[in-house]
Order: C-alpha cells, then structure tokens, then sequence
C-alpha cells in the first residue's frame, strides 16, 4: 500500500524523524482553519499518488490562512494526471537552504535492503543516479544488522553530505531504518529533506509503501487505506479477499493462480486483436478456492458494465474443477435474470472429468466450455465483439 | 538424478498437524514421496497417520534430522510464524527447505535469507511457492503429481498454476524437475540458481523457463544463459498486456516505467539465444520441435 504525503509525515513524526508541521484537510474551510492554527505562510499541497503535482499547479504558497483557503479550493478537486484531488496537506512553510535526499528501499535483486543518501536532493533521484552518481551512496544493508549509527554515518560521508550536517543525517537515518522496520515499509523516501536557513534537518517530503502481507501485525494500517480513490469493483472485490485489478477491457478474466491469470490476459488480448476487445479485469481466485470463491469472483465480474463476455481459466491444482464448476452454477443460480452474459469455461487438472459433467448436467445457457486455453480465449474475444 | 530433490530424499513437513499440511502430506506421500516425519512446536512425541503411514512429530527440525536422517523440509505454517520455522530449518542445517506458504512479510523473509546465507548450510525454495517435484522420485509442496510423468526437461517458473499448464503441454515428454520459485519479491532460489542445476544435470537435456512482468530477474537469468548454458532454453514471459503501475497478483509482479515489461524480457531472452513463446501453447510447440529435432 502507497501512503499519501501527510500519511508518510505523521508516521515519520511517529518515530521521531524531524518534520514541520502539517495537516490535513477535505475542505477550503479545514484548511484554513489548519493555517490560522499554523499561522504565517504555509504551503497547500494536493494529496494524489503520483509525481508531477507540482508541474500541474497542485502545490500553492499561502500568504496567510484566508489564501490557504482560495487556494485550497482551487487545488481540491482538480484532476492531476487522471487522480482526483480529495486532500491537500496545510505544511509550514520554511526558509530552505539546501535539498537534499534519503531514502530506503527493498532490493530485490541483492535480497535485502538498500539505503540511498545524496547531497543532491529535491530531484527525482534517477536524475541524481544519471548526472552525479558520485554524489549517490547506495549502500546494501543486511535486515539482521540494520543501519547501525556508524554505518550512517558511513552513508552520510559517501553520499558527500557537508560535515556540519553528517551528524544530523545520520540520525535521521538511523530513525528511518528503525520507522522502515517498525512499519514493515517496503519503500520510506524523503525527498527533499532539507537543511533549514537556521541549520535544522527536517524531512519536507515522503513516500511509503508498506507491505500488505505484515498488516496481521499492524492493527493500525487499515486505517491508512484510501477508500474515497478506489474503484468501486476494486474496493467490493477486496472486501470479499479477491485479488482483483479493474483494466479497460470488454473480456472479463477469471482464474487460478496470478501467472496463469497474467497470461490468460495475454491470450485474450492477442484473440481479441482480430475483433478489437480486450481483457476487462484481472481476477485471480487463487489456490484451493472453494465454490463460494468462484461464486463471489463471478458476480463481481458480471456486475462491472464494461465485461460483455467472460472467460473462466482454471488448472486445477490444490483448486478443484469440480468446486469451480460449482461455484458457477451457484453463481448463476444466485444471479437469475442478471446475469446476461455468456461464460466460456475452460476446465483442466484436479478432478476435470467431475467439472466438466456438472456443468453439462446444469446445462446454462450463458455457459459453454472448450477444451484449450487458446479456443477458449478465442471464443471469448468473439463473443465479447458481438 | 534430477535437481535439488529425488529418491533419496527424505522429507519432514514443518506444519505437519495442521489442515493443509495433512492434507499435503497425504498427497505427497501418495505421489511416492518418502515423508519421515513433521515437526510441529509443542506436539513432540505425538504421531500421526496420514495415507496408512504412521508419522513420528517432532519439536524441532534438530530432533527430526536425529531421528529420522531427514534431509529435506517442506514448510506449511501460516506466515506468521513462517519465520521461525525457516530459522528453525536453517539452524538444524538441513541441506533444503522448501516454503510453501503465501503472505510472509518480506522483511521476515529477507531476514530468514540473509541469515541462510549466514550460515551457508540451508537451500530456501519459496516462499508463495508451489514447491517442486521430480516425477517418480519425490515431491515437495503442491504440485499434482497425476499431470505427468518422468522425462528429460527442467521447468523454472515463479508461478504455480503456469507450471501446471506448462507440463500439462508437454505431458507426452515428461519432466527430470519442475521447480516454482515462487512470486514474492524475496525468493530463495533464482530461475539462475535452478538453470546452473539443470545444466549441470546429467538427466536434463532442455530447459522451459518461465518469467514474469516486474524486477530484472529474467534479463540477470539472460545474461546467465549466454555465458553458462549450452542446453536448449525455451522461455514464456507473462504479463505483456499488463498495464504500468497495477500490481498483478504476485507482490513482484508490476511494471514501473520502462522496467520490468513483459517485451524487454523477451528480448533480452531472445539476445541468449532463446527461443520465446508469445503464450504458454506456442512455447510448448518450441519446445516440442527442439525435442523432436
């Protein structure tokens, strides 16, 4: 899960990692109710998870509390690069003298953690890594050490940070490392962090990305999820624990496991080209799903306007065909008259021959099955072109 | 011979007592796989019977490897206490754990790998993994045994339900082992480590390997073929349609920007000289017409 700004600074400003202050706000009026209460000149900033808000006049220099307010009504509801603006985070504004960057991060191909630090910040870092990769410190850590106060201060020199302030950045590193871990993030950026006219390091902006998996031991960050952005079939499908991705398509996709619904998407993309649809949706019902499972997934994909045909894709494994072609016909049942659109299936693996015989016993009229992946997602795309 | 696991292993089930470990472990054994034992904390000195064995359960893998000579675990407890589990595997120095279960923390498994590797004893397969088989001989993790038999090509793959459909194509050649490596963004075991093993291995005359959209792990596997591997590689590349930004089920598996698309992958397979399928039947056609020279 990617945070908002003013989500990723008060969880900074929860473990101790210098902030200004901020808050945040869903109307003109609590936002100049957050600037009256900061008082001086503050900086109105559109809430949205991507870059380049700046560039699209969604970050605005208040003189006083009354033009946070017009300003904030002009930035809230703005679209920024197909985002809607719901919030804009009330920041402090502060005299900066230098901009700099820090950031942690889960390396992937090295297995373990990277921390990155440069004296030159307020970039996008790529630039940084391009141009002046000698002013970049990229330094694997191994989790079961962490970033110790002397390997902070290690990254500091390397990432060529004036003397006078190694000190003050290897702290914030060292409480990063302590947020990152604490969190379970997998992403905590800060960019720019700052050096203030008064000498003061303060982090000015953040992204975090936590991991979904660690929220068992989180009770905290299902608060942090954003319901007023999500899509409605994306929000209905994860309350129902379905792995579901909403896509432009016309084919909706049902099936097990996430590379075979990958590359069921490709298959259906590829047929499709002859009859100009695509796939609508990504849904996995992942292993062993039983047939409430399928029953679920199939009325939720039924349900989205856009799907004109849908193609069920399961390799039985631990799943089995038997409970799948149940499901279906629950489903079916459950849904009567709505349900108007036709359902190629294609059954294989863990019981197969039991699958198989329970739809053609149910014989659905919406409902007819093929024998490959390939014929199955062929007629999918033809019908979905009718 | 086959890679990582064959006749001679011997296999504990960490999470043995459990519902899903039972049930596996009964499918395992069934499929010929010689399961010793489990080990589940608290319930040692009980025994168990799954599929007319009867099955010694253990506190930790240390006493299982003492009485039983185990020398490969298989790994169904639930993520939270995944974690110890696998550090429990390593510090008994058992040779290969393999973790099937979905949803650990990653920041639990990069500290079950770095301390693997530590220690410089213990393979991790996994996890969020389908485990892997070595037809006839053994069977570690999840993957129906019935979809083919014994044969002569390595398949490598993050994901499970792929590497179905894959034997299931190729299901009149038959497999020497079929490893998933799993989706997560901290594996165990690379599609690099399982391709020098299939080199390596006498009983291994072709390769599929498998990929997907996200991180770089296919162009570092290109780049391996081109300087180790002289067997045939077919590869297959999910996720060409995926669009930038939407994570597709597998935690790893998002393309951002212009890196980790599904075409830069092929490409870079292709420069290795490998032959790659635009779906998992064309591939397994490629496959098909190497082996049949």
């Amino acid at each position: 899960m990617d945070l908002f700004e003013y989500q990723a600074r008060d969880l900074f400003e929860a473990h101790n990692i210098p902030v200004l202050a901020g808050a945040v706000a869903t109307t003109a009026d609590e936002a100049e109710k957050a600037a009256s209460v900061m008082g001086g000149r503050v900086v109105v900033k559109a809430q949205v998870k991507i870059g380049g808000r700046g560039k699209a006049g969604g970050v605005k220099l208040a003189q006083d509390a009354a033009d946070a307010r017009e300003k904030a009504a002009a930035i809230l509801g703005m679209d920024i690069k197909g985002h809607t603006v719901h919030k804009v985070m009330i920041a402090q504004a502060a005299p900066i003298a230098e901009e700099y960057y820090a950031s942690i991060l889960l390396d992937r191909a090295n297995r373990n953690f990277l921390v990155m630090a440069s004296v030159a910040g307020g970039m996008e870092i790529e630039e940084v890594a391009k141009t002046q990769p000698e002013k970049l410190a990229r330094v694997g850590i191994d989790p079961n050490v962490g970033v110790t106060l002397e390997k902070a201060k290690e990254i500091a020199a390397l990432g060529q940070f004036p003397e006078v302030v190694q000190d003050q950045v290897a702290d914030v590193l060292v409480k990063l490392w302590a947020a990152f871990v604490a969190e379970d993030a997998t992403l905590m950026e800060i960019n720019p962090l700052v050096k203030t006219e008064d000498g003061r390091i303060v982090a000015l902006d953040g992204k975090v990305t936590l991991d979904d998996n660690a929220e068992f031991r989180h009770a905290g960050h299902s608060d942090l999820v954003d319901h007023a952005s999500a899509n409605p079939l994306e929000a209905q499908a994860k309350e129902l624990n379905l792995n579901y991705v909403k896509l432009d398509g016309e084919v909706g996709i049902i099936g097990n496991g996430a590379g075979l619904v990958m590359s069921t998407l490709d298959v259906v993309a590829y047929a499709g080209e002859k009859y100009g649809v695509k796939p609508a949706n990504f849904l996995d019902i992942g292993g062993g799903a039983s047939a409430e499972v399928m029953a679920n997934g199939l009325s939720i994909i039924l349900g989205d306007k856009d799907v004109r045909s849908v193609f069920v894709n399961v390799f039985g494994g631990i799943t089995a065909c038997d409970a799948v072609a149940n499901g279906i016909v629950q489903a079916l049942n459950i849904l009567g008259d709505k349900a108007t659109k036709p359902i190629v299936v294609r059954l294989d693996g863990n019981n197969v021959l039991e699958g198989r015989r329970i739809l053609n016993e149910a014989a659905h009229p919406l409902v007819q099955q093929l024998d490959t992946m390939d014929g199955a997602a062929a007629k999918a795309a033809e019908l979905a072109a009718k | 011979m086959a890679i990582f696991i064959n006749k001679d292993t011997r296999l504990i089930v960490q999470g043995m007592t459990g519902s899903e470990g039972t049930k596996h472990t009964g499918r395992m054994i069934a499929s010929g796989t010689n399961v010793v034992g489990g080990v589940t904390p608290g319930k040692g000195g009980q025994t168990v019977e799954i599929s007319g064995k009867t099955l010694p359960v253990f506190n930790t893998v240390a006493e299982a490897i003492a009485a039983t000579q185990a020398n490969a675990s298989v790994v169904f407890v639930p993520p939270k206490f995944a974690k110890a589990a696998v550090i429990d595997a390593i510090d008994a120095a058992i040779p290969l754990v393999v973790v099937i279960t979905e949803g650990i923390p990653v920041h639990d498994t990069a500290a079950f790998f770095a301390y693997s590797q530590s220690k410089g004893t213990t393979r991790i397969v996994g996890p969020n993994c389908p485990g892997l088989i070595s037809p006839g001989q053994s069977n570690l993790g999840i993957i129906p045994a019935d979809i083919t038999g014994p044969g002569r090509i390595g398949l490598v793959s993050k994901s499970g339900t792929l590497t179905y459909q894959m034997m299931y194509e190729l299901r009149d050649f038959g497999f020497s082992t079929a490893v998933g490596i799993g989706g997560d963004p901290i594996i165990g075991t690379t599609h690099i480590d399982c391709l020098r093993a299939f080199q390596d291995d006498p009983d291994t005359d072709a390769i599929v390997m498998i990929g997907e959209i996200g991180g770089d792990a296919e162009e570092r596997a290109a780049a391996f073929i081109s300087e180790y591997v002289t067997k045939p590689v077919v590869g297959y590349v999910a996720g060409f349609t995926a669009p930038e930004g939407k994570t597709m089920g597998h935690a790893g598996a998002i393309v951002s920007g212009s890196s980790g698309t599904a075409q830069g992958k092929k490409e870079a397979l292709e420069a290795a000289g490998v032959k790659v399928g635009k779906t998992p039947s064309e591939t397994a056609e490629l496959m098909r017409k190497i082996l049949n020279g």
